[in-house]
């Protein structure tokens, strides 16, 4: 019995038409996969991607919500069961969509794919296909269906009541862990774009008063306009971005706005800080609203962008380091580029965005396909395009700017040979002539990403509007957009990070959990900056870079969380008594299992120091005990805090996998008893009739 | 009402939930028809109560951060 459409066509036509999507795809993906040596033009990832994407949406989305999950197309949702035209709201579908995706839209898709593009464009484009249809897509619309079930539950409360206390507790302590990393690798991000750089440094900066004014215009001024106050703030944004140049060629003022990266990683930790204990209103909103338009505008103008200018791809299908011997972070393609890239192909966050406010306000069941599952691959084209931009570049751009400077050294001179005898030619003048394009004055070691994105997205957009002087606008813009929405998260995740930390201390002191207390705010807000900060600060100091150290833990722990979801969904699917189908989640859960315990395993005990911690631990202890000082290292002192920290992350990575361990064990322990129980087991609200699954 | 109207007014209510704030006409309605001679808050209000518990972490509310 399904009451949603067919999953199958029906019609001569629709076949004929699918059957023209499918033949059209394969050979996309086919000129992808088998052109080597020459360039080939983005259209056909992009052709690609759109041609497999339909295909997922209308047949593998329709089978999982009707077959798998038994979407019940008559069966009324908690919007309108607890209808309270405030949190939950029956919403129509399409605006419904544009809540989700900008809610699960961050820096993550931007980033991630742009460090894997050191393998070249195939793996990661593969993966990012691959991983968004059968594990990314499917995690989010089967935590949305679930959460649809229970009243808009969080994935905490879901974990709890399916699976028990203990789990929900592991659960949570692995959302700290992700939060508190997460918060690190993104400031890093923001430090690496702007260290050295007067013009993004001033545009960045004045985000700050722009919001400032915003908040008190929509608070006084004219309450609740949220389209007055983004205006003004976009219009004051392109205005210091423009004056950013000025700024830049002004010696007196450059000097002003010329920051190391230790400087930044204060400022941004104090501005963490300070930004967390404001009023909402003042600061964080209306950042939040910039942000939040500024991201969904520039996605969309960057996919206009290389539709119309279809880019080629400079880099190579494979380069050869997919052994693991990369510049720019450690590992070999198995289990590294499926942690590298996380979100845009399976990222664990939207758990919580899918049983967040999405649930509260869908009209019907059979609307989370297009809302889970259509969301989530409109996300990993975002990844996509992310990947034609930084394949877009000339590789050696590429590795000049994702290489420390423990690695490429610090002159273009240096950059250019270390780099051409990786076999990717470029010259020094060619390095110094692309940062005079950006507006900037250099472009080495500008790890983390977003200098990358921007400098691809700049060569796309400008030959699209402004040409060449442009250029340096459009690298500027690219950074202000990135940066503008981390700071965002930074602000919003270290709240994140404090309430669960006052959550956590208020076992001991139950004093300490009341939120509105000023004193506790001030005291978890330091707590929870001096958790990140202690990473970033690490991380801009470390030798390799820190991006090279910290991302792979990122990844880790981000894939973590999303194995977690896909557990508790396969868990769900057994109590529902739907086993035939439990597999459309269990087989993501197992890879996602796999990848993570392995990655956390060789990231802790690898025997090389250049993967393992442990292993560099013992290569610089051994050595400051001899009395050595191994480079980068300056110091014995330097010496030490690079053995400290890596005990530190081999810590965090053994932590990891002792959450996945423990969570399949629960999960194994469940399935077993909802096998042998004779009924449904599952605790879904507002069932009708028959208990679900039965039938 | 003319369909450039129209598409405003939708892409209006898509760009206010992106940021958390839901129909206010929707919630009007809503007071109207199941709360009635209960007491509605005016756009103002409502805006800023919308606004305070979109950035209010708590149990139930857990923002992603990706």
């Amino acid at each position: 019995m399904n009451n949603g459409a067919a999953i199958v066509p029906t019609t001569i036509q629709g076949k004929l038409l699918w059957a023209v999507v499918a033949v059209v795809g394969a050979v996309s993906l086919g000129v992808i996969a088998l052109t080597r040596g020459e360039a080939i033009s983005a259209s056909w990832l992009v052709v690609a991607a759109v041609c497999i994407y339909l295909i997922a949406y209308r047949f593998y989305a329709r089978f999982i919500a009707y077959r798998a999950l038994g979407a019940d197309a008559a069966r009324q949702t908690p919007a309108y069961r607890r209808n309270d035209g405030l949190d939950y709201v029956p919403t129509n579908r399409y605006v419904l969509f544009g809540h989700h995706f900008a809610a699960i839209a961050g820096a993550g898709p931007l980033v991630g794919p742009v460090l894997a593009a050191q393998m070249g464009y195939l793996p990661g484009t593969l993966w990012l296909l691959a991983g968004v249809v059968f594990a990314g897509a499917v995690q989010d619309m089967t935590v949305l269906f679930l959460s649809t079930r229970r009243d808009g539950r969080s994935l905490g409360e879901i974990i709890r009541a399916e699976m028990g206390m203990a789990p929900g507790t592991i659960a949570g302590v692995g959302v700290l862990l992700i939060c508190v990393i997460i918060l690190a690798v993104l400031a890093l991000v923001v430090v690496n774009a702007l260290k050295g750089s007067p013009w993004g440094t001033f545009t960045v900066f004045c985000t700050i008063p722009i919001a400032l004014v915003m908040g008190v215009y929509g608070r006084f001024i004219r309450p609740g306009r949220v389209g007055e106050m983004s205006a003004i703030g976009a219009v004051l944004l392109i205005v210091a971005l423009l004056y950013g140049r000025t700024v830049a060629e002004t010696p007196q003022l450059a000097a002003l706005f010329t920051f190391s990266g230790p400087t930044l990683a204060l400022i941004i930790i104090a501005y963490g800080y300070v930004a967390s204990v404001l009023p909402v209103w003042l600061l964080l909103a209306p950042r939040d609203y910039l942000s939040t338009f500024m991201k969904i505008g520039t996605v969309a103008l960057l996919a206009i962008g290389i539709l119309i200018v279809r880019p080629q791809l400079q880099m190579p299908a494979m380069t050869q380091f997919t052994d693991g011997t990369g510049p720019v972070w450690a590992g070999s393609l198995f289990p590294f580029l499926f942690i590298t890239i996380a979100c845009g192909a399976v990222s664990g966050w939207h758990s919580l965005i899918s049983s967040g406010t999405t649930p509260k306000m869908l009209e019907n069941e059979t609307q989370v396909p297009f809302i889970g599952y259509g969301a989530m691959l409109m996300e990993s084209f975002v990844g996509v395009m992310a990947m034609i931009a930084a394949c877009a570049i000339h590789p050696g751009a590429y590795f000049a700017m994702n290489s420390a400077a423990g690695v490429i050294g610090t002159t273009a001179g240096q950059a250019a040979e270390t780099i051409s005898s990786w076999g990717f030619m470029v010259t020094p003048d060619s390095l110094a002539q692309m940062a005079q394009d950006v507006g900037e004055k250099t472009i080495l070691s500008r790890t983390g990403g977003a200098p990358t994105l921007a400098v691809g997205m700049a060569q796309i957009l400008a030959q699209f509007i402004g040409g060449k002087s442009m250029m340096a606008i459009w690298y500027h813009f690219a950074i202000l957009f990135e940066a503008l929405f981390i700071l965002t998260t930074v602000d919003a995740g270290t709240r994140v990070c404090r309430f669960m930390i006052q959550d956590l201390v208020g076992n001991a002191i139950p004093a300490f959990r009341e939120t509105k207390s000023w004193a506790n705010n001030l005291v978890g807000s330091a707590i929870s900056c001096a958790f990140w900060g202690y990473f970033l600060y690490a991380g801009i100091i470390d030798p390799f870079g820190g991006i090279w150290t910290l991302w792979p833990l990122f990844g880790t722990a981000n894939q973590m969380l999303a194995a977690i979801a896909l557990m508790l969904c396969t868990v769900v699917l057994f109590k529902m008594k739907r086993q035939q189908y439990a597999w459309v989640t269990l087989a993501p859960a197992t890879w996602l299992v796999v990848c993570t315990v392995t990655a956390g395993f060789e990231k802790a005990f690898s025997s090389s120091p250049g993967l393992g911690f442990f292993a560099h631990a013992a290569k610089f202890g051994s050595a400051a005990a001899a009395g050595e000082v191994l480079a980068p290292a300056k110091t014995l002192g330097d010496m030490a805090r690079i053995v400290f920290n890596d005990n530190l992350d081999a810590l965090l990575a053994v932590i990891f996998i002792v959450v996945v361990l423990s969570t399949l064990a629960y999960a194994v322990v469940n399935i077993r008893k909802a096998l042998a129980a004779p009924i449904s087991t599952t605790q879904e609200i507002g069932v009708v009739a028959l208990a679900g699954g039965t039938r | 009402m003319s369909k450039i109207r129209i598409a405003f007014l939708w892409m209006q209510r898509t760009a206010r939930l992106m940021i958390g704030v839901p129909d206010y006409e929707t919630y009007v309605k809503h007071r109207e028809e199941f709360h009635p001679g209960e007491p509605i808050m005016s756009y103002e209000e409502f805006f800023f109560e919308r606004q305070s518990v979109r950035y209010t972490v708590s149990k139930e509310r857990m923002k992603g951060c990706c």
